[in-house]
């Protein structure tokens, strides 16, 4: 039986944006949950713990980009046993983080819309589709863009994947409702390159960039001479008209808690690390 | 000349390899420092894989040393697996560092600490990698000196050919002072290129550098004499010891991983050196003399190593953390401290006694309390004799009993097999012992739920210690003793159950054996395993001892010795040792008589607390035992 007393009780919730960037995309989900615990110590952030034998951290995550995928939009949740100023935890919890694992945004767990306070699995319910980039280095634009084509033009494209429950054959076209060309982006860079940016439903099995990429192999031949560079850029509620997603903290915000203005100038920042070629082209973000 | 990063060439290849996180850097608390602002450049390297290597202490406090210096920089390596130095090959990517990603061939110093033997073939892939020849003779002004430190660096013979230079002891002082040699040596211009470098490292009495010594050897196989062949360096090396550990407080910044490791800890050393006396014990002979570190430093080391870190878990290291003078105020002040931070404090390393209880209980309060280990290494009364662990089987039992009493559930106990002089029954003593916790355990507490877990490691006689001329104990027998033990636990209907038995083969323990007493012949089978592909012997998934006896039988051809020449041999008082000429401060004649007390089952007191009997160290190294107590006490720490 543990000794001693209770664990301090959470009184403030705060939902965490944060960024894996250049070098650091190399770092696992594992890796990172080391790296931000520690930081949260470093930073003298007022955790709360788990009762038990083996006390922990309360901090959660929603979902997290593959080991070696860099990401602009990952989140996670931090239960604190005392409020703070979320602007500070930002500033605290970014200090205290190896550069390229990156706070963007602090906002309060808000109670919702409704009366009812929303539950770490509902903020991972607002998280229904994310936005890619996916750099193809040496890859031709009309190549690239005969293959989105043909991606586009095919009703059902079936790939296969070792999944933890083993082989599965799936169909990796449905989740896609956005895949294009960002000219710009590519002119922008110096090497010739393709770059894609889609929009892909977050569905079960999950469709992940190299399902897509296995696609676009299977319908147009498309094979990338080095690993594609695959960034996150957004993840949050999909807007069934205009195809775009929105902010998954907005409605964390709407409560009005003071937080707002510093988050709204936090969303808008970048950063990207000097020297580092994934984050220089982060800027089309 | 600018010396451009690796890391673009390198950065499109890290997704076809296993955990590619361990090859980018980037830690909190590494450094970065202009290439073309610092003179002397360091590349240091732990001969294993990153998740090991990273948290040694040797590596990350001579690397904040150095890069606290100006005009110094060092940067760390470590071994690549294998589908790294595949992919590396292929593209021709040489070893790098991994804080700057820089070809480890540009720099002046490639300083490489092994703590143990098992390293040695990872060395030469790192070598071959880097484009640094094999051979120390073949280098040229173009390549770093290859420095190696570190315990296994006692016995430097059987890399001898490898590596430029060897230093013995603690590295703090003579990495600084070697930094200044070579600064100088640059300063003038490189006068006399490579070889008068290493000859003025070599004349200043504190530097091994193989070349500059001849060995010649009897028709039999044994060595004749080795001599220096040059004029002006030292018939003998002396180890180096750092007097005043308060005055070199490292690691300040401790290096904090983003890939998983093997110890996930702030490391503080409470001491260095161990004055005990255990025979087989080559770090409590070469690390004399016990030098503390006081309760005033250690207690501001963690205060500044956790909140650099972040770590959760402090870890007080040392040989024997218990017999540090104060421990039980530092023990109780670090967890006043800590308490209700969620920070757990360990103490690897403890000795048997009841002491450690309360120790354990004031570390682990409001924590779990999951299991304790010790280690009487011997199951008999007789065998603990000889290796000189003065533990009767009754100190244990009653410390177990506190240990259950006290609410721990699970003991683990650490044991040798193939200890000089030992018999079956030595061994079979273990199950006898671990049978009497098991009862002792259900005794203090009412409770069937008692666990015991039996470690048992092959032991390897080490240079330098009194067992350096006793016959290793083949593998078969080993094995057969260790096979014996086990069948005498698993019929045990009433305990049998309660005890988990742990040990690996005999094989490996000959290997090490081999490394460990070898001279320069064994680096020809070094080598001829490494071009066979040997890598990671430390790794029982890479290990194959099929391939070390047939490599050592091409590379012993014609020679008058072969594997159990080097390690079931027993060795004579005259016969000279390879590392004869290597001083670690002990007395050659008090070790061989230290070696005939273990013979008679004679016991040696701890000097600490019974007069001293000259072993040597002390006067010949001009040291003294440093011990407390200073009667500080730690106080809380001040809300920030």
């Amino acid at each position: 039986m543990p000794e001693g007393p209770a664990p301090a009780p959470v009184t403030q919730r705060l939902r965490v944006r944060y960024a894996k960037r250049g070098r650091l995309r190399f770092t696992s989900h594992r890796d990172i949950s080391r790296a931000v615990e520690r930081a949260v110590r470093r930073a003298g952030i007022p955790v709360a713990y788990s009762a038990g034998f083996t006390p922990h951290p309360k901090i959660s995550y929603a979902g997290a980009a593959a080991t070696g995928v860099a990401s602009e939009a990952e989140y996670l949740e931090i239960g604190l046993t005392e409020t703070r100023d979320p602007a500070r935890v930002r500033a605290d919890l970014d200090a205290a983080l190896p550069p390229g694992l990156d706070i963007v945004d602090v906002v309060p767990a808000g109670a919702g819309r409704g009366d009812a306070p929303v539950k770490p699995a509902a903020f991972a319910d607002r998280l229904q589709a994310s936005e890619w980039r996916i750099r193809l280095d040496g890859v031709a634009e009309r190549d690239a863009a005969a293959a989105v084509a043909a991606f586009m033009a095919a009703p059902e494209i079936e790939v296969e994947r070792l999944t933890k429950k083993g082989r599965r054959r799936f169909d990796v076209r449905a989740a896609v409702s956005v895949c294009e060309l960002d000219r710009r982006a590519a002119e922008a860079v110096d090497a010739p390159c393709a770059i894609l940016r889609m929009v892909v439903r977050h569905s079960t099995p999950a469709v992940r960039p190299d399902d897509i990429l296995t696609g676009l192999r299977q319908v147009a031949d498309l094979a990338p001479p080095s690993p594609p560079l695959v960034t996150r850029l957004a993840q949050g509620p999909l807007d069934a008209d205009t195809g775009g997603l929105a902010d998954p903290l907005d409605p964390d915000r709407e409560i009005g808690l003071p937080s707002g203005d510093d988050a709204a100038t936090a969303r808008g920042q970048e950063r990207p690390q000097p020297g580092d070629a994934a984050s220089a082209d982060a800027v089309s973000a | 000349m600018p010396v451009e990063s690796l890391f673009p060439r390198l950065e499109p290849l890290l997704p076809s390899v296993q955990k590619p996180i361990q090859y980018v850097g980037g830690e909190l608390n590494s450094q970065l420092k202009d290439w073309d602002e610092t003179a002397v450049r360091w590349a240091l390297m732990y001969p294993d894989a990153y998740e090991v290597g990273q948290p040694n202490q040797g590596v990350q406090i001579l690397y904040e040393i150095l890069n606290e210096r100006d005009g110094v920089l060092a940067e760390r390596t470590y071994s690549v697996w294998p589908d790294m130095e595949a992919v590396m090959r292929e593209h021709g990517i040489p070893q790098f560092t991994v804080d700057a990603h820089r070809p480890v061939g540009a720099f002046d110093v490639f300083g490489v600490s092994f703590s143990t033997e098992l390293g040695y073939t990872n060395l030469l892939t790192a070598l071959d990698l880097a484009g640094i020849p094999l051979d120390a003779a073949d280098r040229t002004g173009d390549h770093p000196i290859v420095i190696a430190g570190g315990h296994a660096a006692f016995n430097p013979e059987p890399i001898a050919d490898f590596i430029d230079a060897a230093v013995l002891g603690d590295g703090e002082e003579i990495s600084l002072a070697i930094t200044e040699v070579i600064r100088e040596w640059k300063d003038e211009g490189e006068p006399g290129g490579r070889d008068e470098l290493l000859l003025r490292l070599a004349a200043s009495g504190g530097v091994y550098v193989p070349r500059f010594y001849d060995v010649t050897y009897l028709p039999d196989g044994r060595i004749q004499r080795v001599a220096p062949n040059r004029t002006g360096v030292p018939w003998r090396i002396e180890k180096h010891t750092v007097m005043d550990l308060d005055q070199w407080p490292y690691p300040k910044k401790p290096l904090v991983p983003l890939a998983e490791t093997v110890h996930e800890r702030f490391s503080v050393e409470i001491f260095r050196g161990c004055t005990r006396g255990c025979r087989f014990c080559q770090a409590g002979m070469i690390t004399r003399p016990v030098r503390e570190r006081s309760i005033t430093t250690i207690g501001n080391m963690v205060e500044q190593g956790l909140a650099e870190s972040g770590f959760q878990e402090v870890g007080l290291l040392s040989l024997s953390s218990a017999d540090h003078s104060e421990i039980g105020d530092v023990a109780k002040g670090l967890a006043d401290r800590y308490e209700g931070t969620n920070t757990s404090l360990s103490l690897p390393s403890t000795r048997v006694d009841a002491f450690n209880i309360t120790l354990a209980n004031e570390f682990s309060r409001g924590g779990r309390r999951s299991g304790l280990t010790f280690a009487p290494e011997g199951g008999s009364e007789r065998m603990r004799k000889v290796i000189n662990k003065m533990v009767s089987e009754d100190d244990l039992i009653r410390t177990v009993s506190t240990a259950y009493e006290n609410g721990w559930r699970q003991v683990k106990l650490y044991f040798m097999c193939g200890l000089p002089t030992e018999e079956d029954e030595d061994v079979l003593a273990i199950a006898g012992m671990a049978k009497r916790v098991i009862q002792a355990g259900r005794e203090a507490t009412g409770r069937r739920d008692i666990r015991c877990t039996v470690s048992i490691g092959g032991f390897v006689p080490k240079a330098h210690t009194p067992f350096q001329w006793a016959a290793q104990c083949d593998h078969e027998t080993v094995d057969r003793r260790l096979h014996a033990l086990k069948d005498a636990l698993r019929g045990d209907k009433e305990y049998g159950r309660a005890i988990g038995l742990r040990y690996h083969d005999g094989q490996p323990s000959i290997i090490e054996g081999l490394l460990s007493r070898g001279d320069r012949r064994v680096g020809k089978v070094i080598r001829a395993v490494w071009e066979d592909g040997g890598r990671f012997d430390g790794w029982s998934e890479h290990f194959s001892y099929e391939r070390w006896t047939s490599c050592a039988g091409k590379a012993f051809a014609g020679e008058p010795v072969d594997v159990a020449w080097y390690t079931v041999r027993e060795r004579d008082e005259v016969e000279v040792l390879p590392w004869d000429h290597l001083d670690a401060g002990l007395d050659r004649e008090w070790l061989w008589q230290d070696w005939q007390d273990a013979v008679d089952e004679t016991e040696v007191e701890d000097c600490r607390w019974t007069p001293c009997y000259d072993c040597g160290v002390c006067p010949t190294m001009g040291t003294e035992i440093q011990i407390g107590p200073t009667g500080k006490k730690l106080l809380p720490l001040s809300v920030v």
